[in-house]
């Protein structure tokens, strides 16, 4: 082994088996473009517990793919957090070196990218790329050899395919070998952008299935970021809606998508036809998400939504506890439903 | 479909693509012995998986690629006998196409109304260049880019996605289409904003009386705006009829297995036992037989020695499967 992770860290992550993994306070970033300040997420907090299935839905822009950089610490420049922590087992991470988050990526969070075509190199063998992740942690050829060939059985790829460039897989093999290449080690967070946009629905339950039977087995808490809310129905233990780069609504899925609270959770469910029953005309949401360079004063949803009042416009939003779920509308919060 | 002829018919259509060169060459079936029809003020949807051939047919009919067999028929007259300039030009302002990518569609540097006056000048040369403007601005208020007038001197980058997509459409309805090839026209575009677009083309056939192919793999909102259903896997058609009717009843085991798989929040979750992990289907050099045999569990004998033809059921509707045409009870893959 290289310089340790403990004395990096000052302590062994992998020995930390209580509490939650993960614990998110406040995050906010910002990108710093010419044309001025956009706050792509603001005041974004959550906690995952050991071995928990977080689904994080949102349409294109609403900062669920820049949450999740956030909480990886892979932003650049223009991207800056300017508030907040994430506490990965206790230490936060947006105070570690570059060299002591590298002790901790693959190793003990992993990653996989929306993209597999773009995200593994395409001029090396899946094998090559398996090893230089394990080679930057310290492994022996051995245990590297031995390893990869454990995770491709793992992920149902005959082990053969570690000699295979990523062009000669299906999208769903590759997508499956980066998930591979997530279990190298025995990671408690496995980070997840939109793993299965890429392919057809077939493919994209089998990939599902897939992760929830390597989650139950091995036990990592998974964050799951899709814009297809139905996607994860089955799968996710909590939901957290976002839109504007705030939270819009956040709780156990069954109750999100049995009594969704949020209008734009409520305009999003409404929004997918159904492949059964009566086929009922739809009218999605209306508009589009606002400027984050110049948010509304009020509610972020205010402009699009079909239950807005006065008192929404006038300030910002917070998010209301009722029962188990957290919801950032005024005329929910009090536990209400809408009486019109 | 009303009476007579319909307003497109393919009669085995077939695309094979040469890869590999000198002792590697190989055939890639990408699109084999396909007949359809499309009927007229019909929205037909063309279902199936990544690498089905779906897009391929698409592009056949726009006049993309040339047949390697089949002939297409428009009002009846095959494609192939179009020898002119103008018959050509008549035939791409009939059957226009709207693309998958709202961003790499259109022209970056140039207002929206650039390409759309273009294309009336050159469709339609009769016009004045103040018909023109008119004409541009009718149809932008009917796919909804209201005020009109205001929209077509945006440049694309002042436009969402949805915006750009009804830009396609627009321009497609300029040309006074009789059907428009739609590629996948809602797959990149954000949920809340996807259903607007297909009641745009559900509004476009009952006002503007067009016909549309919609291309695509999300199933559900082929029920939503489609009269018929046709699923394609490998390059064929597997099953075909009235949406509700498919849909209701799949017979064809790849229409079961995609009706199973559309991630649904009401459904009981699926056994993992239970579902299929297969890969999709090798259509280089493929051998007689269904090409879904692989993955069946149905597969009887004659699976692996003859491809299945596509032959009505009792049903209403037709499939391209041995199983289900042997057997009158319909028999359960998925």
């Amino acid at each position: 082994m290289r310089t340790g992770q403990a004395e990096l860290l000052g302590v062994d992550l992998a020995h930390i088996t209580t509490g939650p993994v993960l614990e998110v306070r406040d995050l906010s970033v910002i990108y710093r473009t010419k044309a001025g300040d956009v706050g792509a997420v603001k005041d974004v907090s959550f906690d995952l517990a050991k071995g928990e299935f977080l689904g994080i839905v949102g349409e294109s822009g609403c900062g669920k793919t820049t949450l999740l950089f956030a909480v990886a610490q892979l932003l650049s420049h223009p991207a800056e957090i300017t508030g907040g922590s994430v506490r990965y087992k206790g230490v936060d991470l947006t105070e570690l070196s570059e060299a002591q988050l590298a002790t901790i990526r693959w190793k003990n969070l992993s990653l996989v990218m929306q993209s597999a075509m773009n995200a593994l190199n395409p001029v090396k063998r899946i094998g090559a790329q398996f090893s230089d992740a394990m080679r930057a942690h310290g492994s022996t050829p051995n245990e590297i050899a031995e390893r990869s060939v454990e995770v491709m059985r793992m992920v149902g790829i005959d082990p053969i395919h570690l000699k295979s460039y990523p062009h000669q897989l299906s999208g769903g093999m590759r997508q499956r070998s980066m998930i591979a290449m997530a279990m190298l080690y025995t990671p408690d967070l496995v980070i997840m952008d939109e793993p299965t946009s890429a392919l057809d629905v077939v493919a994209q339950r089998s990939l599902m299935v897939q992760i929830k039977e390597l989650q139950e087995r091995l036990g990592f808490a998974i964050i799951f970021v899709t814009h297809d809310m139905s996607l994860v129905s089955h799968y996710s233990d909590r939901l957290m809606v976002m839109y504007a780069g705030e939270v819009a609504e956040l709780g156990t899925t069954r109750t999100v998508f049995d009594t969704p609270r949020h209008p734009y959770s409520i305009g999003l469910l409404d929004a997918f036809p159904s492949i059964h029953g009566d086929k009922v005309p739809l009218t999605g949401i209306p508009g589009s998400p606002p400027n984050l360079a110049s948010p509304p004063d009020g509610c972020r949803f205010a402009p699009r939504c079909p239950r807005v009042i006065e008192r929404c416009k006038a300030a910002p939003i917070d998010l209301f506890r009722v029962e188990d779920v957290l919801v950032r509308c005024i005329r929910t919060g009090n536990g209400d439903g809408f009486d019109d | 479909m009303t009476d007579g002829q319909p307003l497109l018919r393919t009669e085995g259509l077939t695309r094979h693509f040469k890869i590999g060169g000198g002792i590697n060459r190989k055939t890639l079936h990408a699109v084999d012995d396909v007949s359809l029809e499309i009927g007229e003020r019909e929205i037909v949807a063309l279902a199936g998986e990544s690498g089905s051939g779906k897009s391929t047919v698409a592009r056949l009919l726009a006049r993309v690629y040339k047949p390697t067999a089949g002939e297409i028929y428009f009002s009846g007259k095959p494609l192939s006998k179009l020898s002119s300039r103008r018959d050509e030009l008549a035939y791409r302002g009939d059957v226009p196409m709207v693309f998958q990518d709202p961003f790499g569609s259109i022209n970056p540097v140039f207002r929206v109304s650039h390409a759309m006056l273009r294309s009336l000048k050159l469709h339609r040369p009769d016009m004045s260049k103040e018909q023109r403007v008119e004409e541009a601005q009718r149809v932008f208020d009917i796919v909804g880019l209201t005020p009109g007038a205001e929209v077509l001197n945006r440049y694309p980058h002042e436009l969402s996605g949805g915006q750009r997509q009804r830009v396609g459409f627009a321009q497609a309805l300029a040309m006074r289409p009789r059907l428009i090839l739609a590629d996948e026209p809602v797959s990149m575009l954000d949920v809340s904003i996807r259903i607007g677009l297909l009641n745009l083309m559900t509004k476009l056939r009952d006002e503007q009386g067009v016909s549309i192919l919609y291309i695509t793999h999300d199933i559900a909102s082929a029920r939503y705006v489609a009269d018929r259903l046709i699923v394609m896997y490998a390059g064929q058609i597997a099953e075909s009829g009235p949406v509700e009717d498919v849909l209701a009843s799949p017979r064809h085991p790849y229409t079961q297995l995609l009706v199973s798989a559309v991630p649904d929040p009401k459904a009981e979750p699926v056994n993992p036992e239970s579902i299929d992990r297969g890969e999709p289907p090798k259509v280089i050099d493929p051998t007689p037989g269904c090409r879904f045999r692989w993955r069946c569990p149905l597969a009887i004998d004659i699976c692996h020695t003859q491809t299945p033809q596509l032959l009505p059921l009792a049903d209403s509707h037709d499939a391209a499967c041995h199983v289900a045409q042997s057997s009158s009870v319909p028999a359960k893959a998925f």
